[in-house]
């Protein structure tokens, strides 16, 4: 296993939510070094995209505290939209925007938030859809493009950006399964190229071969947290062991 | 029935002018595509104003929001038009209202103009929350999650798929504004409608005016709904399903 260093770029500390009566979150700490790949897993409901989008801020919370390259998230008085600028994040269903071309949609945050020039925004869009093999794609619509083609247009987009982090919020889980490689393909070769990721997934290959630490959840808690040969060895929560059965029983 | 026809009775002298009936109508033709198109200018920019006030997250706009589509949507307008014409100048402070009264120059239109864009604002804005809440949550997400303020994010990301998608029924809400500018002749605006009743009165031939005011009123409608279409075509985005019916 890759050695990693020992700066946190993520750390949570007793994060809990609700949502009115009904608690998501309860308890939940960890933390993510600098280079280092963490998988979320758990049965569905659990909290695990919750969990995610708290690190940026995308999901307020009311108790504890998160901290992305020493900046406190939960503070009112950090500014979110500078913080969330260079903290990538890939989202289930996508999230192109429609009415843009591939290339505006990977120009728009580096020239209205990164305050690029125009030329300078594409070059650099150029040369990340070169670099996920959709260059052919950059003048046509989100809409035009196959689930799995839009899913690398969305990470070519995340990092444009020069992000410090990347979150993943299940990116296969809307795909066909026949899409489901192309994507992991360009998530493994980001994680050996030493980038910060977190990423919710069911995707135990994917776990299993790029992953330091796998978390699992249930129940809006952290039930585990493990490295990958301790959680695929011998996970110690029972209801670990029987999720696991359940995922990798096919 | 013994009705007497003539359908040059719009090349003849009004009683006691020196102009014709066509005048008259076309005058009033004049009156109602200003009236509307003002009106309906002031409606879109209010509408998706408010529109996106009732989908931001703040409890205080949302309901002020909320509080304005209400007020105008559920007075009838011809009552909203005698609200603005008799009772608003009353409400002003004294100076300020005798000047409504007296001297403000154009009055019956731009009272009009404004009564029929706030009424016409608030469907707008129902239309204008009603495409942003249809979109998928994410998109929102998205655009915050790049970096982008809330504002951009409605600017650049959400407002344009919203806007494409209420573009049919805002076709229906244009065409609206020009049948409604009708109740402005009730404040005294020379509009088309007033400009008929003022024909028929004089002329005593009323199958005629208003049949011929019909399809004025129709012409508007109707250009109305061609615009709209065209816009919608030309704001159509490849790959969507609306483009794909489109092309095959």
């Amino acid at each position: 296993m890759n050695q990693v260093p020992n700066s946190a770029m993520i750390e949570m500390r007793n994060v809990s939510k609700w949502y009115g009566q009904f608690q998501v979150l309860t308890d939940c700490s960890t933390r993510v070094s600098k280079g280092e790949v963490i998988v979320v897993c758990g049965p569905s409901g659990s909290g695990k995209s919750t969990l995610i989008k708290c690190v940026n801020g995308l999901e307020v919370f009311q108790q504890g505290e998160v901290i992305v390259d020493g900046t406190s998230v939960g503070d009112p008085k950090t500014d979110l939209p500078r913080l969330r600028a260079h903290v990538g994040m890939v989202f289930q269903h996508f999230e192109l925007f429609p009415h843009m071309t591939i290339t505006d949609n990977l120009t728009i945050g580096q020239i209205k938030v990164l305050r690029r020039s125009k030329e300078e925004a594409q070059e650099k869009a150029a040369r990340l859809l070169d670099r996920v093999g959709l260059k052919q794609q950059a003048h046509k619509h989100p809409g035009q493009l196959s689930g799995g083609q839009q899913q690398r247009v969305a990470i070519a987009r995340a990092l444009c950006m020069d992000p410090i982090c990347m979150l993943f919020d299940e990116p296969t889980s809307a795909l066909d399964p026949e899409m489901i490689n192309e994507v992991l393909d360009v998530m493994v070769e980001l994680a050996k190229e030493g980038m910060t990721m977190m990423c919710v997934s069911h995707e135990m290959g994917f776990a299993r071969k790029v992953a330091h630490r796998v978390i699992f959840m249930d129940q809006g808690r952290i039930i585990e947290d493990a490295t990958r040969d301790e959680f695929f060895g011998t996970p110690r929560s029972e209801r670990a062991q029987l999720f696991l059965s359940k995922i990798l029983s096919h | 029935m013994n009705y007497h026809w003539n359908w040059g009775i719009f090349l003849e002298q009004v009683k006691g002018g020196d102009e014709t009936y066509l005048n008259w109508l076309l005058t009033g033709f004049g009156w109602t595509v200003a009236v509307s198109l003002s009106a309906w200018v002031m409606a879109l920019a209010l509408g998706i104003l408010l529109g996106v006030l009732r989908t931001v997250p703040s409890r205080a706009l949302v309901a002020a929001a909320t509080a304005w589509v209400e007020l105008f949507r559920n007075i009838p307008l011809l009552v909203q038009m005698f609200l603005w014409f008799f009772v608003m100048p009353e409400l002003l402070p004294a100076d300020w209202g005798l000047w409504v009264k007296q001297e403000m120059p154009a009055k019956e239109f731009f009272t009009a103009t404004i009564c029929l864009g706030l009424f016409t604002s608030s469907r707008v804005a129902e239309q204008v929350r009603a495409g942003i809440q249809a979109l998928p949550g994410g998109q929102l997400m998205a655009g915050l999650a790049m970096g982008l303020t809330l504002p951009q994010t409605y600017r650049h990301v959400l407002l344009p798929t919203a806007l494409r998608m209420v573009v049919p029924p805002l076709t229906s809400e244009f065409m609206n504004v020009f049948k409604n500018s009708s109740v402005a002749f009730a404040i005294g605006v020379m509009e088309l409608t007033f400009q008929a009743k003022q024909m028929q009165e004089d002329s005593e031939q009323g199958i005629e005016t208003f049949l011929a005011v019909t399809l004025l009123y129709f012409i508007c409608a109707f250009s109305a709904n061609r615009v709209m279409a065209v816009i919608e075509r030309r704001t159509r985005i490849p790959g969507t399903a609306a483009d794909v019916a489109a092309q095959s």
